[in-house]
């Protein structure tokens, strides 16, 4: 497998360890993400991948090229990794068209530029100056001067952090059908879940400077590996089970397990995504009565914090996403029955300081 | 009312390029075209121009290698390295060139105007550029990189194009000193446009020469701004919005000494050899004659003539800055750029022009201290002016409005509101005016009153008659005023210093 690949990667600035033994692979052609809080070392990876930073100890490779090992430092210019940073910093001496061409040898400048401008739709604005843009613009024409030389790999630091929410949506749909077009290998940057989540084939989530869990996002969502990646994809119910040979026994009761079968020990938490539980005002053989304590619209559908009747040993709140139809009655209590698949997480990762059971946005 | 008083200060600001015209005009034509046919016109337009593209060359390279390295290398210490390379602006021209002279009788004539005025005048390169290089985005050197391009090509191809508009800035104040600099060029016995206009003036009392010279004179200021119009033009650079990421200092690996060794080299020819002469000769001279009471007296009247010219400077800059921040109308603009053309007018024209028009309607005022209190607070409006407007611009646009809004009366809005928010601006442009006011040569000894001796035109009668000694404690005392100028120069520019290194 060509493609991106980093093992064993440490990395320091001054005295501050910042990556930690990381290993990442993304096969050739696909758009990859990295997903974590800021701070967490991922735009520090991003540099290191460049060749801006000098790791301390560990290898990378792209299309089977080292470009880091013990012995091996490829300076930046020499690696044909393209860079889009996130306000585009685009050249505000030259045009758009010398942005564009500013990595291609003159002979096959004017063709290759015309042909980029063509890929992200801009081709009338090639004699503007980078300040007669818009910030969209300004990305797309960051993006094509880092795909005009063909890289080999194409590295996008939060690029579309500085637009507008709408903006951002259209966006980053956009350079993510552009990429796949051109048939580039990416990894792209970001804290934002939902960029993530609609950009990306692979996600690897980062915490603490090591990728602790990466896969396609789907997978990541519904099966992720411990409760703090749980929480980053998304709004988490963390309930306490008992695990037999292919079920949990949970305050739901009995809800099959995802993998179907589980060899951990019986004393698990599993997740319950919010829009796996149900809400009905009668009660059932395995329900949960609980009781609205705060309701949001969101127009697709309703929000709610649910606080469980004690008895049932849950942590509150409760997420549920009710039907947008009916606006659900604030302090009645309901009954809430789980279904589909849950799936069990590891517990000892739960960071100390954080409750289990709460819901992350 | 507001507009009345900008637009009042902004006439009397600029009056001088007309009563510059008035005199000239008052000899005729024919006598300008005889004045303007002499030989020695070509001598003086030859000497001025080729020393002044020398010396702003020179200043262009020294200035932004300086800051290259202080700002994009791993050279040690570089925050010292930032003062050191910006304080010889604290020595003033004329003194550099006495320091130069006394020590090396053999540095004169052009290639000693240009060591002088070079080593004097290239941190008003070096700071600017190190200003823009330092708030620069790491990002676009970066991708530079990315896209294939070496240390050197990225240097050449994206660092130095962002710099244009700085070294731009930087060449047309290193040109318009030059143009209007006279005690240096006297002192190194070089023959420019100011040193000839002042010899007629002074010495062959000869005003109608001299304001045909003088017109020239302004003639080349002008063109100098107009080509330093079209080469910042060219090269506008615009960021917009999102916060530069600083940029990590480069290593240079074994160049790393040889860089170093540079800037100390700079750094020893530009501020080591001014501060050995003053220490040299002051210490030489305290054994010779030396009447200490001369030296208070000239510093308490330098003080004054500076505080006044400071107090009426800042008080004038003040409705000009308001107006034009208030109301971005292109009357507004015009008034602000008017008033700020006449920083282009050398301090001589500016001078000569006061002398005439004291001559011809206020000949009561004509060498009273009221003349040379008008004539530094003309020559050093802009400085004022720039930095009410640089505070004023941090003042947010819609506080006058919410306060007016409360029910408070325009008045009691300025004094209430705006003056204390802008409080810091009239400090600046007050010291600013004031300190260098205090080290000023040329307009001092054609505006002072009879009798009147300056720090400055003290110093200047010691070192006519050689007397290096008894000059160089004026000077130093000079220097000393200047340091706080420069510190403040120096904030100013480059801003907050550095962030910390650790990048996210």
């Amino acid at each position: 497998m060509s493609g991106l690949s980093i093992s064993a990667l440490h990395a320091a600035h001054g005295h501050t360890t910042v990556l930690r033994d990381l290993e990442l692979r993304v096969p050739n052609g696909a758009l990859a993400c990295v997903l974590g809080p800021s701070g967490c070392g991922k735009s520090t990876l991003l540099r290191i991948i460049a060749g801006f930073h000098r790791p301390a100890s560990g290898t990378v490779t792209v299309g089977g090229r080292t470009l880091n090992d013990d012995h091996t430092q490829v300076p930046a210019e020499r690696r044909r990794i393209g860079c889009v940073p996130q306000d585009g910093a685009l050249f505000p001496h030259l045009s758009v068209a010398a942005n564009v061409g500013f990595g291609l040898p003159r002979a096959e400048r004017r063709e290759r530029v015309a042909e980029m401008l063509d890929l992200v739709g801009l081709n009338g604005l090639a004699d503007r100056h980078p300040h007669q843009l818009s910030g969209g613009q300004q990305q797309r024409i960051a993006l094509a001067r880092a795909l005009a030389p063909r890289p080999e790999l194409l590295l996008l630091d939060e690029p579309f952090a500085a637009l507008d929410a709408a903006l951002r949506a259209e966006l980053r749909t956009e350079v993510a059908t552009t990429l796949r077009r051109a048939g580039a290998t990416a990894v792209l940057v970001t804290h934002d879940v939902d960029e993530a989540l609609a950009f990306a084939d692979l996600i690897a989530v980062m915490r603490d400077g090591r990728i602790v869990q990466c896969d396609a996002p789907h997978a990541l969502y519904h099966r992720p590996a411990d409760t703090g990646v749980a929480r980053t994809l998304g709004e988490a119910n963390l309930v306490p089970a008992k695990l037999a040979a292919d079920h949990a026994i949970t305050a739901f009761g009995e809800l099959p397990l995802t993998d179907g079968a589980s060899d951990t020990d019986e004393d698990a938490v599993v997740l319950l995504r919010p829009h796996q539980l149900r809400l009905s005002t009668t009660s059932g053989p395995h329900t949960v009565e609980a009781r609205v304590v705060n309701s949001g619209f969101r127009g697709h559908d309703y929000r709610l914090e649910l606080a469980p009747d004690p008895r049932h040993e849950l942590a509150t709140p409760l997420i549920a996403y009710t039907p947008a139809d009916a606006p659900p009655p604030t302090g009645e209590t309901l009954h809430i029955a789980a279904h589909g698949t849950v799936h069990p997480l590891a517990p000892d990762q739960v960071p100390p300081d954080q409750v289990p059971n709460s819901a992350t946005a | 009312m507001l507009p009345l008083a900008a637009g009042l200060v902004a006439l009397l600001v600029a009056c001088p390029l007309v009563f510059l015209g008035l005199q000239a005009g008052q000899s005729g034509w024919a006598t300008a075209a005889r004045l303007l046919r002499r030989p020695l016109i070509g001598t003086l337009l030859w000497h001025t121009v080729s020393l002044t593209v020398m010396v702003t060359a020179a200043t262009l390279v020294l200035g932004f290698g300086a800051a290259y390295l202080v700002e994009r290398a791993d050279i040690p210490a570089r925050r010292a390295w930032t003062v050191a390379l910006a304080m010889p602006l604290a020595v003033p021209e004329f003194v550099h060139g006495y320091c130069w002279v006394s020590l090396f009788p053999s540095v004169q004539g052009y290639w000693g105007a240009v060591l002088v005025m070079t080593s004097s005048l290239y941190p008003l390169v070096f700071l600017p550029v190190a200003a823009t290089l330092r708030r620069s985005d790491a990002a676009a050197e970066e991708v530079a990189r990315s896209l294939g391009h070496g240390r050197w090509a990225t240097l050449w191809r994206v660092t130095l194009p962002q710099t244009r508009p700085a070294l731009a800035g930087g060449a047309l104040l290193v040109s318009l000193y030059l143009l209007g600099e006279y005690g240096a060029f006297a002192m190194l016995r070089f023959t420019t446009f100011a040193t000839a206009i002042y010899t007629e003036y002074e010495t062959a009392f000869d005003t109608e020469s001299a304001s045909v010279l003088t017109l020239v004179l302004v003639a080349l200021a002008l063109l100098v701004v107009c080509l330093d119009a079209r080469a910042a033009r060219r090269g506008r650079v615009v960021r917009e919005g999102g916060t530069a990421r600083p940029c990590a200092p480069q290593p240079l690996g074994r160049w790393k000494a040889l860089a170093t060794a540079a800037l100390a080299s700079v750094t020893a020819v530009t501020l080591g050899v001014p501060v050995y002469a003053l220490v040299y000769w002051t210490a030489r001279g305290n054994s010779s004659t030396l009447p200490s009471t001369s030296i208070l007296s000239a510093t308490a009247a330098t003080l004054g003539y500076a505080l006044a010219a400071a107090t009426l400077a800042t008080a004038a800059a003040v409705p000009v800055a308001l107006y034009a921040w208030r109301r971005a109308t292109r009357l507004a603009r015009a008034v602000e750029r008017a008033v700020f053309l006449t920083r282009a007018l050398p301090g001589i024209a500016v001078a000569l022009a006061v002398v005439f028009f004291a001559i011809r309607y206020a000949p009561a005022a004509y060498q009273q201290p009221p003349m040379l209190v008008v004539g530094y607070a003309v020559l050093f409006f802009p400085l004022a002016l720039t930095a009410v407007r640089a505070s004023l611009a941090q003042v947010p646009h819609g506080v006058e409005d919410a306060a007016r809004s409360l029910g408070v009366r325009p008045l009691a809005v300025l004094a209430r509101v705006t003056l204390p928010l802008i409080l810091p601006g009239l400090g600046a442009a007050f010291a600013m005016v004031a300190l260098t006011a205090s080290t000023e040569l040329t307009a001092t000894l054609l505006l002072r009153p009879t009798g009147t001796e300056t720090l400055a035109t003290q110093f200047w009668a010691y070192t006519t008659d050689l007397s290096w000694g008894a000059a160089a404690p004026y000077a130093a005392v000079m220097t000393a005023l200047s340091i706080p100028a420069v510190v403040l120069l120096t904030r100013r520019t480059l801003g907050t210093p550095r962030t910390p290194k650790g990048v996210r």
